[in-house]
């Protein structure tokens, strides 16, 4: 028995353009556009036999009707994968996906597999945030949490409550300086945005080629004038967060013995990562300790950390993250191609969003070295995963 | 004045289709692609189809694209698993004149034309069912892309009596050559209207590129975009002119065999792709218009549209038969006999209802001998990927053969198939009753015997009802139902039930001597070897029904039946029925002949050998052929006539769909009734005709 671990590498990522909830994918099932990522990962990689994928872990968050019945299982059926490839479904909220990578990559570096795929769905037009939820009568009667904090924007105004530096002010000029990077990186991040199909009853087939949400004209000016749907008179906006989004993910990981003897790129190589619990009322400060606790195990510290991916949940959070590590709001290293505020966040597919797009600014940043993916998570949780960039040719 | 779209009157009836149109920006085209999808507003079992409306519908969306500005590309494709259906087939009754019919002809000629003579790139993107003219939708576009998915595609123009003429005879003969064109528009639809598949297109070079269902669109309009840009290159083989002399002579010598071109649309259709060697575009379409206005006025026609609907409605509700509410969960089948056609009943049982199936026999050997015939099916089955090793390993556990009938204690229902004489049935009967349930029913296959009196001696008749299957029983789509004056509701819902989930068109019929299809295959017969008897060459007599397009002469039905079978057969509605079923005793001898009658060379032609034909004796009186054609006609007539008096069925519409299903009888006689009507034959024997269509 070998009893040493693997080094786990990211092979490539997927995802489909991100929709308006409501909007454009309204009518597309939740399972076809994982299905359609899969596909587009193994054209992509053709260098990789099908039935050498060994697990299928998919994330959805409500895990009901097209995002049921075992989506990694069935996704995979429907893919076209071999019936001989298994599958799971999994789910953490919004770090679906994340945990998807993270679990897969443990087993990887086991060596309980050598090829898997990760990914996760979200449709936001059919399948709400708190759809069929049932929360236990407790969280009430005991006290045991906020029962607003299951509100997600109420949980970014009490982060503004908590944080007083952090202005409405501040929140505003990061939503618009994200939505400048993304319009500026629009072109770089289409290398990895396949096309879906959608269809509307009233307006038939078109194919999706681009994300739907963007507002690349966003000025102060307009943000300031947003009402606060959250609070009356709060510091939370449409503009400042991230809209509700349909779309899917997916991406492939391996360990590096068997990505190199099938000739798969190496796109990352996994460090490290953690999970770590906050208050459910400020959920948005989970990517804190999450990093901490990351970094810490993978004997790092900030200093190393030369791109940071930190899901856009909402610009509070973000700046919760950045004020907590003495990092500027305007930092190069954050986010550099956008996030979610600009391109929208399909809650459990996010992760692996994230990974995709630092995958691709590793490749033109030989000068970095690592770089990390941190999401918050509902109920109190953050996610952080650190990568090493392969392309790395020693500091500037 | 050429039609258009826009000067069609509207169909009241028509479930218009829409033509939607969506622009987009795929990358690498540096434009815009327009996509018009195809959409009745119904789900997958409603397909969309083109009236009036529906052609107006695509003609304004051209118009719309056209004006848009920037379209580098326009793709037509349709709502999920249908591109398109072709013309609504109901608006073709309601051509009131030739010129209507020429109107819709040109209509669409006009339409489809725009998407031929397009300056921007056009695409089909056959994401499902595309039939008649939404095939020629797809030919019209200068390229083509199939879902390997897709079913359901093809030109059966033919096979209703119409031909191609929206195009299709004259673009597929020069898109993919005149030997496959011709397979395509004449073989495939005298061939039980054989579809093509998803994948067969590629093949064939009607598609130029093919993708998976899974994300056909996405992927058709990436290999559209690639074309556009002249990234990709869509190469097609050239068609060899030099071969079409030879293959239109190869066709139309093959229409002749098969149908005797009593097909007026498949001679048609032959003239037209003749036509398609030399003609231009637009000499081609005014053929394919003159064919069109002139088929849908004639009588063919409307026998054709006539036995369409009769299958599609009649074949799946069956008149008279009781609420399906009544029939009862058939869990395990008993079948007596384990001789072939028990088994193949063994098997068509265990195949369909998926239940446990138990043959028995006289002894264990033969039991266990009818078991091997069926597994060695169930073996073949697999083989040719009929079924899946699952299915064939279910199949071989359902079914069980034994020599002890207490095996049909707990059974729901039990069939004989034993040698067709009423006492062996009687004995079979009276020695199961005892041993089944009180509630299972009993089923008997007989061909001809009378249930009531096979029924006579049992504690409980009401539950006997016949199920008549037709040889070879997994093949042929007829069971005639009957039931006897005692038969309970409940038996009766079962039996039709039971023929459902078997996939078999059910027609009822009374308890008369050979039911629907052998009495009249009995009495075509009696007149041909009357005729024979009487002093008629056989070459002549068996020639008599060509120009009806029968699917077997008489004497190659008679090989098929077995000489014996038919003397049996012959016998027996001589004695029911008399005189008018001559005991022939040219068929006799022929019979009860111990060398080979027929000639095995002639491969089921029903050609005598010498030998045979020196068993025939010839009256004095020879009948020309179309006398002959006369005779049998007028006997058929009769005997409809006898059977509607009789109450075999309440109406004519169950001998023509039993005739279609049971004996194969073109759509273009509309079965039976219709044809004997419009050749005047009905009103000559009887007084007035049939009307089974009014």
């Amino acid at each position: 028995m070998n009893d040493t671990i693997r080094d786990v590498v990211f092979v490539d990522g997927v995802r489909t353009p991100f929709g308006k909830a409501g909007k454009l994918f309204e009518e597309t099932r939740a399972d076809d556009m994982i299905i359609r990522c899969i596909r587009s990962l193994l054209r992509r990689n053709p260098g990789l036999p099908p039935e050498r994928v060994d697990e299928v872990a998919l994330a959805a968050t409500t895990q009901i009707g097209d995002q049921g019945l075992t989506l990694g299982r069935t996704a995979a059926l429907l893919a076209g994968l071999p019936k001989s490839v298994p599958g799971y479904s999994i789910d953490r909220m919004c770090a679906g996906a994340m945990t998807a990578v993270t679990s897969v990559s443990s087993a990887i570096a086991a060596r309980q597999y050598d090829i898997a795929i990760a990914g996760g769905v979200e449709s936001m037009s059919n399948h709400p945030m708190g759809e069929g939820v049932d929360p236990n009568p407790r969280i009430i009667a005991e006290k045991l949490v906020d029962p607003e904090a299951l509100n997600m924007g109420n949980t970014a105004e009490n982060l503004h409550d908590l944080y007083p530096h952090i202005t409405k002010e501040r929140a505003d000029a990061y939503a618009v300086g994200t939505q400048q990077r993304y319009a500026a990186a629009v072109e770089r991040l289409s290398a990895d945005v396949t096309t879906m199909a959608a269809r509307s009853v009233d307006e038939g087939w078109t194919v999706a080629t681009a994300d739907e949400l963007p507002r690349p004209g966003t000025t102060l000016e307009g943000l300031a004038s947003l009402r606060t749907p959250f609070r009356p008179h709060g510091r939370v906006t449409a503009g400042t967060s991230a809209p509700l989004t349909d779309g899917a993910t997916a991406c492939l990981l391996a360990d590096a013995e068997t990505a190199a003897e099938l000739g798969l790129p190496v796109a990352m190589k996994m460090v490290g990562y953690a999970f770590a619990g906050v208050d459910p009322e400020t959920m948005g400060s989970g990517p804190i300790p999450a990093t901490e606790k990351a970094l810490a195990r993978a004997g790092l510290s900030i200093e190393d950390i030369g791109l940071f991916e930190i899901n856009e949940a909402f610009a509070v959070q973000v700046l919760a993250f950045l004020d907590h590590f003495k990092i500027a709001d305007d930092d190069p290293r954050v986010n550099p191609w956008g996030g979610a505020i600009a391109m929208g966040h399909p809650l459990a597919s996010s992760g692996v969003r994230l990974m995709t797009q630092l995958a691709r600014e590793f490749a033109v940043h030989p000068e970095v070295r690592y770089g990390i993916t941190t999401m918050c998570v509902g109920l109190g949780q953050g996610g952080t995963v650190i990568w090493e960039n392969p392309n790395f040719k020693g500091a500037k | 004045m050429y039609a258009t779209p826009l000067d069609l009157p509207d169909f009241a009836e028509e479930v218009v289709t829409e033509a939607r149109v969506r622009y987009l920006e795929p990358r690498g085209l540096g434009g815009k692609a327009a996509i018009i999808t195809l959409d009745n507003g119904y789900d997958h079992t409603k397909p969309s189809s083109f009236g009036p409306g529906g052609l107006k519908n695509l003609w304004h969306a051209l118009d719309e694209v056209e004006a848009a500005e920037d379209v580098k590309l326009i793709a037509v494709t349709g709502k999920p698993f249908i591109f398109l259906a072709g013309a609504d087939i109901k608006l073709m009754p309601s051509l009131e004149s030739r010129e209507q019919g020429l109107m819709l002809a040109q209509a669409g000629h006009s339409l489809y034309k725009r998407l031929k003579d397009s300056a921007v790139p056009t695409f089909a993107f056959i994401n499902g069912v595309a039939l008649g003219g939404g095939f020629e939708l797809a030919l019209h576009c200068h390229y083509r892309t199939v879902s390997t998915t897709a079913n359901g595609l093809g030109l059966p123009e033919v096979s209703i009596g119409l031909i191609p003429g929206w195009g299709g005879s004259q673009i597929l003969p020069n898109l993919i050559g005149i030997e496959k064109a011709a397979q395509v528009i004449v073989g495939n639809p005298l061939n039980q209207n054989k579809m093509l598949r998803g994948t067969d297109l590629v093949p064939l070079g009607i598609a130029d590129a093919q993708f998976e269902g899974a994300d056909f669109l996405e992927e058709s309009l990436e290999w559209a975009v690639k074309v556009v840009s002249g990234e990709t290159t869509v190469e097609r083989p050239e068609v060899d002119r030099s071969v079409w002399p030879a293959v239109m002579a190869g066709a139309r010598q093959l229409v002749d065999e098969k149908v005797h071109n009593a097909s007026a649309a498949a001679v048609r259709a032959l003239d037209l792709l003749e036509l398609a060697q030399t003609a231009t575009f637009e000499e081609g379409s005014l053929a394919e218009d003159e064919a069109l206005a002139d088929l849908e006025a004639a009588p063919q026609f409307q026998s054709s549209i006539y036995a369409f609907n009769l299958v599609r409605a009649l074949g799946k509700r069956p008149e008279g038969a009781p609420s399906p509410g009544l029939a009862k969960e058939i869990g395990k089948v008993g079948v007596v006999g384990a001789g072939l056609m028990a088994g193949q009943i063994a098997l068509m049982f265990a195949r369909r209802l998926e239940v446990p199936v138990v043959m028995t026999d006289l002894d264990e050997e033969r039991a266990q001998k009818g078991l091997a015939y069926v597994r060695s099916e169930i073996d073949k089955l697999e083989a040719k990927g009929r079924t899946s090793k699952l299915k064939a390993a279910k199949l071989r556990s359902l079914v069980s053969a034994s020599a002890d009938k207490s095996v049909y204690a707990d059974c729901d229902l039990v069939i004989e198939a034993v040698f067709e004489e009423l006492g062996v049935k009687q004995a079979v009967f009276a020695e199961i009753e005892p041993i089944i349930a009180p509630e299972c029913l009993l089923v008997t296959n007989t061909s001809g015997l009378s249930v009531t009196a096979m029924g006579a001696k049992l504690a409980r008749p009401e539950r006997l009802v016949g199920m008549h299957f037709f040889n070879p029983v997994a093949v042929m789509p007829l069971v005639e139902v009957i039931a006897t004056d005692k038969t309970d509701d409940e038996t009766l819902a079962t039996a039709y039930a039971v023929a459902k989930k078997l996939k078999k068109t059910a027609v009822g019929s009374a308890d008369r001597p050979a039911f629907i299809v052998n009495r009249l295959l009995g009495r075509m017969l009696a007149e041909v070897t009357g005729a024979v008897d009487a002093g008629t060459p056989i070459e002549v007599a068996d020639v008599a029904l060509d120009e009806l397009g029968l699917p077997m002469r008489p004497f190659a039905l008679l090989e098929l039946v077995g000489l014996r079978v038919a003397w049996h057969l012959c016998q027996h509605l001589n004695e029911d029925l008399g005189p008018r079923f001559p005991a022939s005793q040219n068929l006799r001898r022929m019979a009860e002949a111990d060398f080979p009658v027929f000639d095995a060379a002639a491969k089921g032609k029903g050609r005598l050998t010498d030998a045979a034909k020196g068993l025939i004796e010839l009256g004095g009186e020879a009948s020309s052929a179309e006398e002959v054609k006369e005779r049998v006609l007028k006997g058929l007539a009769e005997e409809v006539r006898f059977m509607l008096d009789e109450g075999v069925v309440p109406s004519p519409k169950q001998v023509d769909l039993a005739m279609i299903m049971g004996a194969g009888f073109p759509f273009w006689l509309g079965g039976l009734t219709p044809y004997l009507d419009r050749e005047g034959i009905s009103t000559a024997v009887s007084g007035s005709p049939f009307a089974a269509n009014a």
